[in-house]
């Protein structure tokens, strides 16, 4: 359903302009019933860290769910305060860890040992001292590789386009000096007067409706 | 105005100076880095250097062309002395390598928030330096096409595996894992600062390159959150990898019985080399490219004091261990191991190892001098030395043992040909090219890391600095 809704988005722009109001888009025999709402969301815009993190807070706390907060470098105690607090990333690079380690030693042990046993020095085929050090190069290494793709995997990139960017304040300073807080229009508790006015009482800078397209 | 400040900072014991001087916002940090990248031409020392250097990289590349053809004959290598120049060479680029990961690593774990405004350049130094590295050992095996029998992969033309026991194949692990995690290393903390650009990017090639390669990162706290747990572990996987790597390239010689070789304190003897030269090689850079970039207010004289610090440390360890091989090998009582090393210091090769000695033993300690460690030109050319100095010892350790061995029959004397040297001199342009194009491209100071230790960038005031 998601995927589809994107597809639609990103493929024939017009169309959704065109289909909007049925919410049931067709394109290419497809047909999905699509809960679009009108805009992505309503994002609101500050300069300060202190505000986004006292935003975020409140709005959390007014018990909004889809609500995402953006910093151009990581602010300490800003995702905490939309609830987030842990993360599956540490079990996934133990996982990691733990197969890059067995995994490396175990093709050490089958090459050694079993598919071109080499006696050398009359030292034992498994000879796990000389094993140790390709066996520890090769957990740091997929442990690393787990922890980047692992990063990349659970925040859903790369990912080609998000409608934020339709927004240039966002597209232009997020990365900079701009902080923003978007409460999405798919949240349970969104409502087009009383998030606005919500967000209104939070001192943002601006307040802009984030488009589709 | 701003080098002024840093004077002041920097004399006053009873105050941190800051990390960034200047005036410096969210803004200003974005405006000065990006600029780089973003204007239309570098300045005209860039155009010099680079034609330099990609001279020099196309004669490296030629001259590799010309070994593939001709045979390893072109080299001085011979009957004893079979690891000649590559393998110094190789030992060389890995050791210049280890600084970019232990100031992204190791400095991190240890909370030194000044390594900010210097991890990006080292890490980018490392990588190419690893690239150079890897070359070596890649075209000393003769037979470059079948440079692939290192790894081990089931190949039906060869019917056999390599030997997990020789310390040869631990360092095909130990320096493709670390050039992978430093390019991870690298490459993930660039994400952010990448987008940054992509945001800025005018031109539609810019803004599109940018865009793949910052893989659309948004800067949503969700995502810093698991970026920034994501830093954590990898600075704590690469700290001991760091300090592997090195320890592993020490093992190809210590593991082997030749005099001068079969040392137990080879390992921390060469990672604290390894570190020297690094940190050397990252201030020699540094200088030149704070001074045509406009980086000074990032990269403060403080910066550099500290780095130079770390020079003088890592530099009296590897005298000690200078001096501490002597004494073994004095009171090992074994006649070998001290022939080796009385030959060391008054053989053939007395002169490689006075230069060793007088660059890396005397030159850094001019470094206790505050004058001298806040000085950048004397800084520059302590480093030069230092990094000369450390390709002696590689050549006084590898060549001085191998040429006199157990046997006095097969004692000999090597040289280097022309070609030995020219290729040395063509890694250095591959890796002045490489340096040079990410200077010019890359994001190369960390902004968004600067960004998070600005005075007011956190929620609950500056208890950074």
């Amino acid at each position: 359903m998601h995927r589809l809704r994107r597809t639609v988005r990103q493929s024939r722009p017009d169309a959704i302009q065109e289909n909007f109001n049925p919410s049931i888009v067709r394109i290419q025999g497809f047909q999905a019933v699509v809960p679009l709402q009108p805009y992505f969301g309503l994002l609101a815009e500050f300069t300060e860290p202190e505000d986004l993190v006292a935003a975020a807070r409140t709005v959390h706390e007014q018990g909004y769910v889809r609500v995402e907060a953006y910093s151009p470098y990581p602010v300490e105690g800003l995702s905490e305060s939309l609830g987030f607090t842990r993360s599956r990333l540490p079990l996934l690079v133990l996982i990691g860890a733990f197969l890059g380690g067995i995994g490396g030693y175990c093709l050490q042990y089958w090459v050694a040992a079993v598919e071109y046993p080499l006696n050398i020095g009359g030292r034992p085929l498994n000879s796990w001292p000389a094993f140790i050090p390709i066996t520890f190069e090769c957990t740091i290494l997929v442990a690393a590789l787990f922890a980047v793709l692992g990063m990349l995997a659970l925040n859903g990139l790369p990912q080609p386009h998000h409608p934020l960017f339709n927004v240039p304040e966002f597209a232009n300073y997020a990365s900079t000096d701009r902080f923003f807080l978007v409460i999405r229009a798919d949240d349970p508790q969104f409502h087009e007067t009383r998030t606005r006015e919500l967000l209104e009482s939070l001192k943002p800078m601006a307040i802009y409706e984030v488009p589709w397209v | 105005m701003a080098t002024a400040t840093t004077e002041l900072d920097l004399n006053d014991p009873r105050r941190r100076p800051p990390l960034v001087t200047g005036e410096q916002d969210l803004h200003s940090i974005t405006e000065t880095v990006s600029k780089i990248a973003e204007r239309p031409k570098p300045p005209r020392a860039w155009y010099v250097a680079f034609a330099i250097a990609s001279s020099l990289t196309l004669m490296f590349f030629s001259l590799i062309g010309y070994l593939v053809y001709e045979g390893t004959g072109i080299w001085g290598n011979n009957s004893p002395v079979f690891w000649a120049w590559p393998i110094v060479n190789f030992v060389f680029w890995v050791g210049i390598g280890h600084a970019g990961t232990l100031i992204s690593a190791i400095l991190f774990l240890f909370r030194q928030n000044w390594r900010t405004s210097i991890n990006r350049f080292a890490e980018a130094m490392t990588i190419f330096a690893v690239i150079c590295a890897a070359i070596f050992p890649g075209i000393h095996v003769g037979r470059v096409w079948f440079a692939y029998w290192l790894f081990p992969l089931p190949s039906t033309d060869l019917a056999m595996w390599p030997n997990f026991r020789s310390p040869l194949l631990w360092d095909v692990f130990a320096v493709s894992t670390y050039g992978t995690v430093s390019l991870l290393f690298w490459y993930m903390g660039m994400i952010p600062d990448l987008a940054t650009f992509r945001d800025r990017a005018t031109g539609k090639i810019r803004k599109m390159l940018y865009g793949i390669f910052s893989l659309g990162w948004t800067g949503s706290a969700r995502h810093w959150s698991r970026y920034e747990i994501a830093y954590g572990l990898l600075a704590a996987l690469a700290a001991p990898l760091v300090l592997s790597v090195h320890t592993i390239v020490s093992f190809d010689f210590a593991v082997s019985q030749l005099p001068g070789w079969h040392t137990t304190i080879f390992p921390p003897y060469f990672v604290a080399g390894a570190v020297f030269s690094g940190f050397a090689m990252v201030v020699t850079l540094m200088v030149p490219a704070r001074e045509f970039f406009g980086l000074k207010d990032l990269v403060t004289m403080r910066h550099l004091e500290n780095m130079n610090k770390i020079i003088l440390a890592t530099g009296s360890m590897v005298g000690y261990a200078y001096a501490m091989e002597f004494f073994i090998a004095w009171y090992s009582g074994n006649g070998y191991e001290q022939f080796a090393f009385v030959n060391r210091a008054f053989g053939p090769y007395a002169w490689a190892y006075w230069t060793m000695v007088s660059c890396n033993l005397l030159a850094p300690q001019l470094f206790w001098f505050r004058k001298v460690r806040t000085t950048p030109w004397m800084m520059v050319v302590i480093c030069i030395f230092v990094n000369i100095g450390m390709w002696f010892e590689r050549f006084v350790i590898c060549i001085t043992s191998l040429s006199r061995d157990f046997l006095p029959s097969s004692w000999g004397y090597y040289s280097p040909t022309k070609i030995d040297v020219l290729m040395l001199l063509g890694s250095f342009g591959l890796f002045f090219t490489l340096f040079l194009l990410f200077c010019r491209y890359l994001p190369i100071v960390a902004m968004s890391e600067v960004k998070a230790y600005l005075p007011d960038a956190q929620p609950h005031g500056d208890d950074h600095h």
